[in-house]
């Protein structure tokens, strides 16, 4: 009876929670960068092949607990055939295959957002996180980023980055603002650093996630393929407003864009 | 029979006399067992305790919680929790729960008690380390504990206590004044309790020995409590300079962890030339064989109290069992950069860390595969400890594939600091650990306390837990898909609202399962002292525990012998009197 029980409890608990994965009632929301389907690809292989164990070592664990319970009707205890060298092999050459597989196709998917130079054409933009905001640099019309100058950054007034304008040609007509504005099917470089604290840069959408770290200049570049906007959120504890630390990611046409550009320039 | 074998003992020190000897200040392996047991009840219950405040935080943001007010003043003006003050929470619940309960109790409190009577000897190896492991962790644990009750409060960078935030001091926010430091000096003094801990396993395992126990013929908690305290005194032993630098950094101006150019609260921070990276090396390099730290003796108790309620021993035996645990141990040194996949590291080393990780999935199969395999055909007998085993195994493969989508660069790129990853590491080192612990005392309270545990209630406990855990963590995979992001205080981003009625679903759980606790709180203290008594091998187990003359075992376990080990740990045999064979037994019984 209590193994029955146990077997009945261990499926339902099984059914119920593939269920959800299988319906997709919580899931990814959808994919807008150019690398990102590497990602979901991969997450996917892994959903099935894994969700094929779960479901297959639980439901064994449920039948063999239902039917093996001591009914002490004098039945002969059974052993598994073959022994434990039989299991040593399966894991290994089961798990093995799977980690091969994992391993050899998933490191490109890795390899290509994180290793991958950025493409010659990429668009520049200066990131920099604090507690907790993240700040945004575009160069200008000059093209140019004016230099950081550490000790000049200041938030009592507004200089996130450290510029000094009067002296710095470069840094005159750098636009810094609080939101990420970008053309779509663009690829973009974003080079972002920290001013206080560990911070991390996650936008579900772009299949992108990446700690910034004091005293690093980190790269990270992706390419955005549909307009809308988006959240960026912080997804590196940093301090008692980290729950609040995010910003928009806007990503606009390229004419939409250049107009913003001409906008933020004519400040 | 087998006493006649049994050879004299010299005892190599007297039963105490005094009260305080006996019960407080005991060099008895037994009573310090029970010490961190208890040490362990008491921060297992304050863990648990903040989980709810947490949860209903997530809930119910809004929501004035009666009381805590009064534990702060300015961290739950109200009764309602600031953003801090969860995270304050959150810092202190995730430290107490991996250092003062996972650690303490499947190792430190059944392993102190057991380990020694299950080679046979009368005590550890070092009685007054053993003695000065407990009070040092004591201590660690006070000094913890103060952090709520200093200015202002328990330090919010969680139980991880990344650079810079845990190195900077007071400009970082509360908590990262005087708690910060009451953490980094707790934990250090915990490492000290551990490593002369693990120092004590290790030697009593190696040399106190019994005439026949081989190596070979240790029950698998003893080999799963030696692999871990092997584990146990490297790691430790690189946590614990870890924490001196940290302390340095933050009383003594160093710049380990903290790099030129900080701007902390609009103020330039007078370091420079350290790493925050360097921090999160050290860190995960305890890290990472700390969580094994924690499931490794469950895995070991769980395989050793198997066998008594399968009648049969586990498929393979020991070899397979144990080099599965010491595959375990030696990969778990290998893996530690998994945690820092995002960290800025050079990209390359997420790959070489990938491997590793996804290579310990063969010995943790390998040991699933042989526990399903020894339920295949068995006479299974369902008392509450074999619940908690099967329990176990369910829990662990649910939190252990989980471990692929983590354990790759490329899925973790996405899950990393999700929710994913918190129901990840709850199910396999949180809630399989708990249900080691909960199976260990139903199974051994008969030899602790003399008595049997109330078995209905037992089994209440059982099923609403099962149940409970599932419902608080299985939904977690799904947040995380979602994209929710961990260590948040609150959800107010747009994509994150609409999870909450999943929030509280889990709040609500979280609520009824620690409720059930309570069963298993008044069923222990109820049987300590009014339990039914137990004879003296209630479950017709084989080894060394169930051979001492009386439960609890005399002072010097064997009444001053030594017993004599003449076969393995666990050996069934159908046909005769009995089904099983005891250790000491020196009859010749027929192969099965």
């Amino acid at each position: 009876m209590t193994g029955k029980l146990f077997g009945l409890l261990v499926a339902i608990i099984t059914v119920v929670s593939t269920a959800f994965f299988i319906m997709h009632t919580w899931w990814l929301p959808q994919d807008i960068s150019v690398l990102g389907h590497g990602v979901d690809h991969q997450l996917n292989e892994t959903m099935i092949g894994t969700g094929l164990l779960f479901v297959a070592a639980q439901l064994v664990l449920a039948v063999f607990v239902w039917m093996y319970g001591d009914k002490k009707d004098g039945r002969k205890i059974k052993f598994f055939p073959g022994g434990g060298g039989v299991m040593v092999t399966f894991a290994i050459i089961l798990v093995g295959i799977e980690i091969l597989v994992l391993t050899f196709v998933g490191s490109k998917v890795w390899a290509s957002i994180y290793i991958a130079p950025p493409p010659a054409d990429s668009m520049q933009i200066d990131v920099s996180a604090e507690q907790f905001a993240f700040y945004f640099r575009y160069p200008g019309p000059d093209g140019k980023f004016g230099v950081v100058h550490p000790e000049m950054l200041s938030d009592s007034n507004g200089n996130y980055f450290g510029l000094d304008p009067a002296n710095d040609v470069d840094a005159r007509d750098d636009i810094v603002v609080g939101a990420l504005t970008i053309p779509v099917n663009r690829p973009i470089l974003l080079t972002m650093h920290a001013k206080d604290m560990i911070h991390s840069f996650y936008v579900p959408e772009l299949r992108i996630q990446q700690d910034i770290v004091p005293g690093l200049t980190i790269p990270l570049h992706f390419t955005a393929t549909k307009e809308g906007k988006y959240e960026i959120v912080c997804t590196q504890l940093c301090g008692l407003g980290h729950y609040s630390m995010r910003a928009y990611l806007q990503v606009v046409s390229q004419s939409d864009f250049d107009q913003w550009l001409k906008t933020q320039s004519g400040d | 029979m087998h006493e006649a074998s049994a050879q004299p003992a010299v005892h190599h020190h007297a039963p105490p006399q005094g009260f305080i000897r006996k019960n407080v200040f005991s060099l008895d392996h037994k009573v310090i067992g029970l010490q961190y047991y208890g040490l362990a009840l008491v921060a297992v219950f304050i863990g648990m305790i903040l989980s709810w405040l947490m949860r209903i935080h997530l809930g119910w943001s809004t929501l004035a919680i009666p009381g805590l007010g009064k534990l702060s003043a300015n961290g739950a003006p109200g009764g309602v929790m600031t953003p801090e003050y969860y995270l304050s929470l959150m810092t202190m619940h995730g430290t107490i729960m991996v250092f003062f309960v996972l650690t303490n109790a499947p190792l430190a409190a059944f392993g102190n008690y057991f380990l020694p009577i299950q080679v046979g000897a009368e005590d550890m190896a070092f009685p007054r380390i053993n003695m000065m492991s407990f009070w040092v962790t004591f201590v660690a644990f006070l000094v913890l504990i103060a952090a709520f009750f200093v200015s202002d409060g328990p330090p919010i960078s969680g139980w991880t206590a990344y650079a810079p935030l845990s190195a900077v001091g007071k400009d970082a926010g509360p908590g990262q004044a005087l708690g910060q430091n009451l953490w980094a000096i707790s934990i250090a003094i915990f490492c000290i309790g551990q490593l002369l801990g693990s120092l004590n396993i290790i030697a009593t395992t190696l040399d106190l020995r019994t005439k026949g126990m081989s190596l070979a013929r240790m029950p698998f908690s003893t080999w799963a409590w030696f692999v871990t305290a092997v584990m146990g005194l490297l790691a430790f032993a690189v946590l614990l300079p870890a924490c001196v630098l940290l302390i340095l950094d933050r009383v003594a101006g160093t710049s380990f962890f903290l790099p030129a150019g900080l701007v902390v609260s609009d103020k330039l921070q007078p370091h420079s030339g350290g790493s925050p990276l360097l921090w999160q090396h050290l860190f995960w390099f305890f890290g990472h064989p700390e969580v094994y730290i924690a499931i490794l003796p469950s895995i070991g108790i769980v395989s050793h109290i198997l066998p008594s309620f399968l009648r049969k021993n586990i498929l393979g035996g020991t070899r397979t069992m144990v080099g599965s645990l010491i595959a375990f141990g030696f990969l778990s040194y290998m893996v530690w950069g998994h945690h820092m996949f995002l960290s800025g590291m050079n990209p390359f080393s997420a790959i070489l860390f990938s491997v590793p990780t996804l290579i310990i999935t063969i010995p943790a199969a390998i040991i699933t595969l042989v526990w399903l395999g020894s339920i295949y055909g068995a006479k299974i007998r369902f008392d509450s400890p074999a619940l908690f085993c099967l329990g176990f195994i369910s829990v662990f493969i649910t939190g252990g594939i989980s471990g692929f989508f983590l354990a790759q660069p490329s899925t973790d790129i996405y899950l990393h600091a999700t929710y994913f990853v918190v129901a990840h590491f709850h199910f396999v080192m949180g809630v399989a650990a708990m249900f080691g612990i909960f199976a260990g005392t139903y199974f051994w309270a008969p030899k602790m306390f003399g008595r049997m545990m109330n078995e209905t209630l037992a089994k209440l406990h059982f099923w609403l837990t099962f149940i409970g855990v599932y419902c608080i963590f299985m939904p977690m995979h799904y947040l995380g898909l979602a994209g929710n992001v961990r260590r948040y205080a609150l959800f107010s981003d747009d994509y994150m609202i609409p999870l909450t009625p999943v929030h509280k679903f889990i709040t609500i759980a979280a609520l009824f399962t620690g409720a059930v606790q309570f069963i298993f709180l008044y069923n222990l203290f109820h049987t300590r002292f009014w339990g039914k008594k137990a004879p003296d091998n209630p479950w017709e187990s084989t080894t060394l525990e169930w051979s001492t003359p009386s439960s609890p075992p005399p002072f010097d376990n064997f009444g001053g012998k030594h017993p004599v080990v003449h076969r393995g740990p666990y050996e069934f045999v159908e046909g005769g009197t009995a089904d099983y064979v005891m250790q000491t037994s020196p009859e010749q019984v027929g192969a099965h």
